[in-house]
């Protein structure tokens, strides 16, 4: 049996983080896998005291497996897995807000984020407003005496728009109490370091790039204060939103080659982004990797790498866009992101339908731009695919 | 159909070519739209999916309800009934409430402006004596864990009905085999659905079934914005473990019944709390409203230092939380699964210091009795 004490996560890239990181858990029967917890309950050795596990709803292995996987790829001591994204969000304004409360809101945000402020926090006294985050004296200004939460999203779902979140954390940060969270969920940790940046609490849904294959849903928070990480892990087990064993553990499969396709989606998006922004139908293309994107130089200084995630409106009616989507025959049209497949949506009538338009088409929503998710296909045949659907609702226009 | 029948006689597969006995896994994130602005029956399994959507259809039918929805956990669950409410509502609930349940209403809810009241809700005019403008949901659960007291369902409706408000009753002591609290007046029906309906410790979750359709839309609407619901996998073996939901009733009772007798007579037991046996307090308000004991009893040891020696000196109950697995587990409710009860609100609990809970398995009666016995002797 080697010796597993060499693994040492803080001197280990991250390709070998993302695959070693368990490791030094499975101690008895020295299987290569972590196995799957798959209990309700633990046997207590006496009454009261167990081995750290008693309860699958306050914790588990297998969750904890998933846990030091996510730590290890965001640099922090452990990280707390839930149930879905919305539900990391859910149980960190649960664990950390209270009636009267303010959060401050990236004004171009995920749609279920909007809608758990909007229909559901509301109802406990938690207040919120948006900000133009790609606007600092926008953002210096919305801080509130009464604001203990700025929540933003850099790139930003589906319109790319990026926050310095150095800056923003700067901002937060001279506000006694303020917290910073950046829902990552687009970058993950391996292409930009939130956390380093200033954020205080990174959240991502691994249901997308970290699961990478589209087999489960979950979400992550991590963040340096050990303090607010069992505060949350707390109001987790209160809530019973933990991740499960089996969704933990695919997911874990998924981290494992998180590196290599990140490599590759970002890759392909690059190539396709160029592509779609050389096409006569094509207006416009939101991707930080482009020239033409207006914050590349913020790209460049806080990302490592521009993404596998684009969005783009051709020139054409709002009906022509949707007849282009369902055109395509490799592109799957299917709510979600950051999977192997290439995932093509109306953010308008799926991620973002319950903004009201109006608020939707100034953020640059508009009702015929289109999301597109870079999977790992080969770059040729997606091109391919394009080309056949814009011959099928514009004729040979090219 | 007779119960034992609707547990294992149900399209498990709805609309599935293949026609599978076992309702397949659908261990996935999203599904391809019909068109770029149009979705089909499912588009993003937060939202729906097609096991769980088998698993709660069952569970409605199962509590004569019309809509059912999975979640993550028992608490999952609870948490949603909760956020039902908002600023300024109250909760009125019994003050013998699962722990778990009683950090949720002492640790969260007062954060968002929701208070809870705890009054006796076994005595049906006290519980209506309590009711206040500010009232919106009467909270119980019955039998009571860990007491197992009694509170009459019918009766509790009735009150909520009266004043406009919701009635909550969590089932999972009982399952929808041996009660049915829709049918006895209540708005909402909920379980951990990791004790008596999973059957075998292998999932943590939960259900909530309710028949009224707009209150369905406002529960399916936080299980989605809040991103609650149950995997797919563990729906699947949910489903399985459903199936044998009588068998096990059956025989986990039927030692229960044993069992109880058992530790009725023996001399080093004080008080024994069984919902079957004719002497609990207010058995025949469970008679009445119930088709049976369950298997979860209680008794008291005289001390709370012989309490743990029993739970430490068994062989065949493991000591444990939860309850309702096929194998018997013990627990001591004050240091184990109500240890998480607020203190300010343990004065007014009578849980006693030397009460074992114990959740009776299938193992054979004889084995059990004659652990027991041991334990008793030592």
């Amino acid at each position: 049996m080697s010796d597993k004490s060499f693994v040492q996560p803080s001197t280990l890239q991250p390709a070998t983080l993302a695959i070693h990181t368990n490791r030094a858990y499975e101690t008895l029967s020295n299987s290569i896998l972590f196995p799957i917890h798959q209990t309700a309950t633990y046997i207590h050795d006496t009454v009261g005291v167990t081995k750290g596990y008693g309860y699958s709803r306050g914790a588990n292995p297998t969750v904890n497996a998933l846990e030091q996987a996510i730590s290890a790829l965001e640099g922090t001591a452990t990280a707390i897995c839930f149930r879905s994204g919305m539900a990391a969000i859910s149980t960190l304004c649960l664990a950390i807000l209270k009636a009267g409360d303010h959060v401050l809101l990236s004004d171009v945000i995920y749609g279920g984020t909007t809608r758990l402020f909007q229909q559901v926090l509301v109802n406990f006294g938690v207040e919120y407003t948006y900000a133009d985050v790609a606007d600092l004296n926008a953002v210096a200004a919305a801080i509130q005496p009464n604001t203990k939460l700025v929540f933003i999203e850099s790139p930003a779902n589906p319109t790319m728009k990026l926050a310095d979140i150095e800056a923003i954390a700067k901002i937060a940060h001279a506000h006694p109490g303020v917290l910073l969270a950046v829902d990552n969920t687009f970058l993950t940790p391996l292409l930009q370091d939130t956390l380093s940046l200033g954020a205080d609490i990174s959240m991502l849904s691994t249901t997308k790039y970290i699961d990478g294959h589209n087999a489960t849903i979950g979400g992550s928070l991590a963040m340096h204060d050990a303090e607010l990480t069992d505060r949350i892990r707390f109001v987790r087990k209160i809530l019973g939103t933990i991740s499960s064993p089996i969704d933990s553990w695919l997911t874990l499969q998924g981290v494992k080659t998180l590196p290599a396709r990140l490599g590759l989606h970002c890759k392909h998006a690059g190539i396709i982004a160029e592509w779609l922004e050389a096409h006569p139908k094509v207006a416009h293309v939101n991707y930080p990797g482009l020239d033409s994107f207006p914050q590349k130089a913020l790209a460049v200084k806080q990302q490592k790498a521009f993404g596998g995630m684009l969005s783009f409106e051709l020139d054409a009616t709002t009906e022509e866009s949707l007849r282009f989507i369902d055109a395509l025959r490799l592109c799957t049209c299917a709510e979600s992101l950051g999977s192997v497949e290439t995932l093509i949506t109306n953010p308008a009538t799926a991620s973002h339908c319950d903004i009201p338009s109006e608020q939707r088409s100034k953020l640059g929503v508009t009702d015929k731009l289109i999301r597109l998710s870079v999977g790992l296909e080969d770059p040729r045949d997606l091109i391919a695919d394009f080309e056949q659907a814009f011959a099928a609702v514009f004729g040979s226009a090219k | 159909m007779k119960f034992a029948s609707r547990l294992v006689h149900f399209d498990s597969a709805p609309g599935d070519p293949l026609r599978p006995m076992a309702t397949p896994i659908y261990q996935t994130a999203t599904f391809e739209q019909e068109h770029a602005d149009s979705f089909g029956q499912y588009d993003y399994s937060r939202s729906g999916n097609p096991t769980r959507r088998v698993l709660e259809d069952q569970v409605a039918a199962l509590e004569n309800g019309t809509r059912g929805f999975a979640f993550s956990s028992g608490m999952a669950a609870i948490a949603t009934v909760t956020h039902l409410l908002k600023s300024g509502d109250e909760i009125l609930a019994d003050w013998d409430l699962y722990g778990g349940t009683s950090r949720l209403f002492g640790r969260v809810l007062p954060r968002t402006g929701i208070t809870v009241r705890y009054v006796d809700a076994s005595d049906p005019a006290n519980l209506a004596a309590n009711v206040t403008p500010a009232t919106r949901m009467i909270y119980v659960e019955s039998p009571t864990n860990p007491m197992l007291r009694i509170v009459d369902l019918k009766a509790a409706a009735a009150i909520a009905k009266q004043h406009g408000v919701l009635l909550c009753v969590d089932n999972s002591t009982m399952s929808p085999y041996l009660q049915n609290p829709l049918d006895l007046g209540a708005d909402i029906a909920l379980h951990s659905a990791t004790k008596f309906l999973c059957g075998h410790s292998d999932v943590t979750g939960g259900v909530i079934v309710v028949k009224d359709a707009k209150l369905a839309d406002e529960i399916y609407y936080l299980q989605n914005a809040e991103g609650s619901a149950l995997g797919p996998f563990d729906c699947y073996l949910l489903l399985r473990g459903l199936k044998t939901l009588k068998i096990r009733m059956d025989a986990q009772q039927r030692n229960a019944t044993l069992v109880a007798a058992f530790l009725a007579k023996h001399p080093k037991v004080s008080q024994v709390f069984y919902p079957g046996s004719p002497s609990h307090r207010n058995s025949e308000v469970h008679q009445a409203q119930a088709r049976g004991g369950g298997a979860v009893l209680g008794f008291t040891a005289g001390s709370a230092a012989q309490a743990k020696l029993i739970a430490e000196h068994s062989e065949f109950f493991r000591i444990s939380v939860s309850f309702g697995s096929v194998n018997s587990t013990i627990s001591i409710p004050v240091k184990m699964s109500h240890a998480s009860v607020p203190e300010e609100l343990r004065g007014a609990r009578s849980t006693p210091q030397d009460l074992l809970r114990l959740s009776i398995g299938i193992e054979d009666a004889d084995d059990l009795i004659a652990d027991l016995s041991r334990c008793l002797e030592d």
